[in-house]
């Protein structure tokens, strides 16, 4: 299981087309050989580029004369701090001057960059060796162009701060006075890159790149986007998840001052075959467009529109390559219909996902035997920018621009309704005001370019918040019953756990305690639904984090075991003998994190007085734990400090990385404590934050220390890995200190009746 | 429609528009001033937040007729070089995740400190739990105003 790569100087290859980079990596070569398809235009330039402006030395980085580098960032930001983050990367394999750098959003291009997908916390991880090889064969291109220039061979040159010196010589000068030559340069077979001790920039913190146009208000977000001639457009879809338009009274809307136009549209034609990433909700909607936002929320206002609800269906969808069918039900449903359904499903024989040795017999003979049942409510996302799109649509040209996760699930969907080749739409990326994962559902990136179309100018579609928080692709709701026996050692002998949700179920059945349990089974079943959901900051693992990691800490308490010391007997086993075909997780570095979260926390000297919890999980290829404590403030209890431990391998940015698990901290309090979407005949019972109740800065915990693992293994996922167990830590303290247990999201709800 | 004279960051500014227009949207759509965000549209979540006369204010559902002889500070005209100590410690501290709401939470947070230069965490909570962060970066937005409070 371990997969630690020894953090040596690296050759890698400069000569072999992508289809064998790929295929080097997965035969996992000792070697490494890497080459990306960029590097061949590296060296495309015929000639010298003669003005002043950035000389493009590969996809990722260009060079200016006066020595500015430009590192371009492929993926969507967030808030992960990537435009930081991967400049970093570069900056250190190119071994410039940090402050030599200036960071730019990459529009997508797909024939430059490998994966322009913000999500699944994958970004560093999938582009820390492209980003690497950028940096390293920018360098060594300047290094050629010196050593030619200089007439002395590149071995006895040396880089430092942007600057290339020839110590024999005395020869010493920055990357600008060879950007134009180092353009021509055709690579050599393989060059190094650095060994991790020599790292300097990567794991010292630097701040971020953006931030001063942060706090200064300049226009960063797609929200601010803006061109002379500008529309600006609203959408109204139907009130209730089941029903769809019948018919609107556009004429009066047209005639309100300020409107140029209104009409119903069709987001997707009736014949489009979806992708995963479409949304099947609201693809009839009515458009509103105007020269000035507020005419258009006032003609929103005032219009009149009559609702029908629609049957069932069923469709083809195109699953990343596979045609599924697709059932959608109609009808419209309800949070409390949902509970009943998953409920009584839990009571059926579900479908078997993995099983070890016998777990029936065994829960039938054993000592102790305890089941418990934990429920989460759908959630929106409520990112703080609502959903937004530019487009200027025309015959010649489509040029979409705005905050998405996925510019590449997005951009067949767009040509295809519009009827033009892919190749006729470019994609600006815009700085994201949240995502979550609700920006990898940009069906609004659809609705703007098709308005645009019909009113022949380009637009701006505004979402309001009501048409965020009430457009769906929310985390679905689950509910999960988890069973487990003790033999007379007080040692986990069984283990079941089964999931139920609408419209998925929530197991991973690979998962924790799965290779630690000798008699294991894991059993899920879905409920469909017309109401959309969609990826949500660790998707299933966010439920699963916090039911699973509360429910070990009853069993530990069953078990009378510290509830760290009853998890790493599991580890340990996991470890020792392993049972099953396979685990997903490393169970040592699963164990780390707990072992340095009890160290800092003072889990084992912590006076009796203070109520804590701890809980872990392991997900999106990084390990987490944290403990929290809690204290009561206005008479009711609340998280006071928490503690956490992260193995995420190198970690690029400490000061950025301590920023996103303290993040994922107060996010994930504040969805436990208070996240909540429900339904009344199709229609979400909250609207906005008036109802939906958000996190705020006096319900946050008052200290955040946050830890890492010091590893030498290459970055793997930080957005979302600290997020689900901090639910678990946070009930586990509630438990500490209230007697009770929480078997319910959110827990507000049990808190305000005790 | 009616007229009105607005005088905002310093400099006067003539705004032909309905009276019910809110300050949010003549910032960003008449006067080409992004800085202030849109976020809820009821005063829920603070991403708007501008000084009128000296108070932090929700420009959201301020309409542009109430505005009236009343000086507008928004992000842009916080301080003349962005270097208003609250923007200073939030660049600093590494405050912001996405950064969208950041500008609601520096103006918030500008108006507490001139009404109380030395707030202690009662009275930071207090004046700052209109503002929503979904990143979760109240810990560091809290350090960084008691930092700017001391600088």
């Amino acid at each position: 299981m371990k997969t630690s790569i020894p953090s040596g100087l690296r050759q890698v290859a400069t000569s072999n087309g992508r289809r064998q980079f790929l295929k080097a990596s997965l035969a996992g070569s000792g070697g490494l050989m890497i080459n990306f398809s960029w590097l061949g235009t590296a060296s495309a330039l015929s000639s010298k580029p003669t003005d002043d402006a950035p000389i493009k030395l590969n996809a990722y980085l260009f060079v200016a004369p006066n020595g500015e580098i430009t590192a371009i960032v492929p993926n969507p930001e967030f808030g992960q701090n990537l435009m930081t983050s991967m400049p970093m990367i570069l900056a250190e394999e190119m071994d410039a001057n940090w402050s030599d750098i200036v960071a730019k959003q990459a529009d997508y291009q797909p024939d430059e960059f490998e994966r322009q997908f913000t999500g699944g916390s994958q970004s560093i991880r999938r582009g820390w060796q492209s980003l690497r090889m950028a940096g390293a064969t920018a360098k060594h291109m300047l290094m050629m162009a010196a050593a030619a220039k200089w007439q002395v061979p590149t071995a006895q040159l040396t880089v430092a701060n942007s600057v290339i010196s020839h110590k024999a010589s005395g020869k010493s000068a920055a990357f600008g006075e060879f950007a134009s030559d180092a353009a021509l340069i055709t690579l050599p077979a393989s060059i190094p890159l650095k060994s991790n001790d020599d790292f300097n920039i990567i794991g010292q913190s630097q701040l971020n790149l953006e931030g001063r146009k942060i706090v200064t208000g300049k226009p960063l977000f797609g929200i601010d986007y803006h061109s002379d001639n500008m529309l600006v457009a609203s959408i109204v879809h139907a009130p209730a998840f089941g029903k769809t338009v019948k018919e609107a009274d556009l004429e009066s809307i047209k005639a309100m001052p300020g409107i140029v136009d209104a009409f119903v549209f069709e987001s997707m034609q009736p014949d489009y075959t979806r992708n995963y990433f479409d949304t099947s909700a609201f693809t009839t909607l009515v458009a509103i467009v105007g020269h000035k936002t507020w005419a258009v929320l006032k003609a929103k206002r005032a219009l009149n529109v009559t609702w029908q609800a629609f049957d069932s269906y069923s469709e083809k969808m195109n699953r990343f390559g596979t045609l599924v069918d697709v059932n959608v039900p109609g009808g419209l449903e309800n949070t409390s219909d949902h509970r009943k359904q998953m409920e009584s499903l839990l009571n059926t024989e579900l479908p078997v996902l993995r099983q070890d040795g016998d777990p029936a017999s065994v829960f039938a003979k054993a000592e102790q035997v305890i089941e418990r049942t934990y429920y989460a409510p759908y959630l929106a996302h409520n990112a703080m920018e609502p959903m937004n799109f530019y487009a200027s649509v025309t015959n010649e040209d489509v040029h979409i621009a705005g905050p998405l996760q996925a510019p590449g699930f997005i951009i067949g969907t767009v040509a295809e309704r519009l009827n033009v080749p892919t190749e006729k739409v470019r994609i600006e990326v815009t700085r994201m005001g949240g995502g979550f994962g609700r920006r990898a559902y940009s069906h609004y990136a659809v609705e703007a370019a098709v308005i645009s179309q019909r009113v022949k100018q380009p637009v701006k579609l505004i979402y309001t918040r009501e048409d965020d928080m009430t457009g769906g692709i929310y985390r679905p709701t689950y509910m999960v019953k988890f069973k487990a026996a003790l033999n007379n050692q007080n040692e986990l002998i069984a283990y079941q756990v089964d999931g139920v949700g609408v419209p998925e179920h929530c197991i991973h059945a690979d998962r924790f305690p799965a290779g630690a349990v000798d008699n294991y089974l894991a059993r899920g079943q879905a409920i469909s639904s017309n109401i959309t959901t969609g990826a949500f900051r660790a998707p299933r693992s966010n439920f699963m984090g916090a039911s699973e990691q509360a429910f070990l800490d009853e069993v530990a308490e069953m078990a009378g075991t510290d509830p760290i010391n009853f998890r790493l007997a599991l580890f340990k086993k996991a470890m020792s003998s392993p049972v099953g075909e396979k685990h997903d997780y490393d169970a040592e570095r699963y164990a780390g994190v707990l072992e340095l979260v009890r160290e800092k926390s003072g889990w084992d000297t912590m006076p009796a007085s203070i109520n804590k919890g701890v809980a872990a999980y392991y997900c999106h290829n990084s390990y987490a734990a944290h403990v929290v404590t809690t204290t009561v403030k206005n008479g009711l209890p609340k998280a006071d400090k928490v503690f956490s431990a992260l193995d995420c391998g190198v970690v690029v940015n400490p000061i950025a990385a301590s920023n996103m698990v303290q993040g994922a901290v107060v996010d994930g309090i504040g969805n436990a404590m208070y996240g909540e979407m429900t339904f009344t005949n199709g229609q979400p019972d909250k609207q906005n934050f008036d109802r939906y109740r958000m996190i705020r800065i006096d319900e946050a915990p008052a200290s955040i220390d946050v830890h890492f693992v010091k590893s030498n293994i290459d970055p793997t996922g930080l957005g979302e890995p600290p997020f689900p167990p901090i639910f678990a830590a946070l009930t586990n303290a509630l438990y500490q200190q209230t007697g009770k247990r929480f078997y319910e999201q959110p827990l507000i709800k049990q808190l305000e009746q005790s | 429609m009616p007229s009105y004279k607005l005088h905002i960051n310093g400099k006067n500014h003539d705004v032909v528009t309905d009276a019910d227009t809110p300050l949010l949207w003549v910032l960003r759509d008449e006067l080409n001033m992004p800085g202030t965000k849109y976020g809820c549209g009821m005063a829920m979540c603070g991403a708007c937040t501008v000084h009128l006369g000296g108070n932090a204010v929700r420009s959201c559902s301020i309409p542009v007729s109430a505005v009236g002889d009343n000086d507008v500070t928004t992000i842009e005209g916080l301080s003349e070089h962005g270097d208003h100590p609250l923007q200073k410690l939030w660049i600093e501290q590494d405050v912001a995740q996405c950064g969208y709401c950041q500008a609601g939470q520096i103006m918030n947070a500008a108006a507490l400190l001139m009404q109380n230069p030395n707030p202690d965490d009662a009275a930071i909570d207090t004046a700052m739990k209109g503002n929503i962060c979904r990143c979760g970066t109240y810990v560091r937005i809290k350090q960084a105003i008691k930092l700017a409070a001391k600088a």
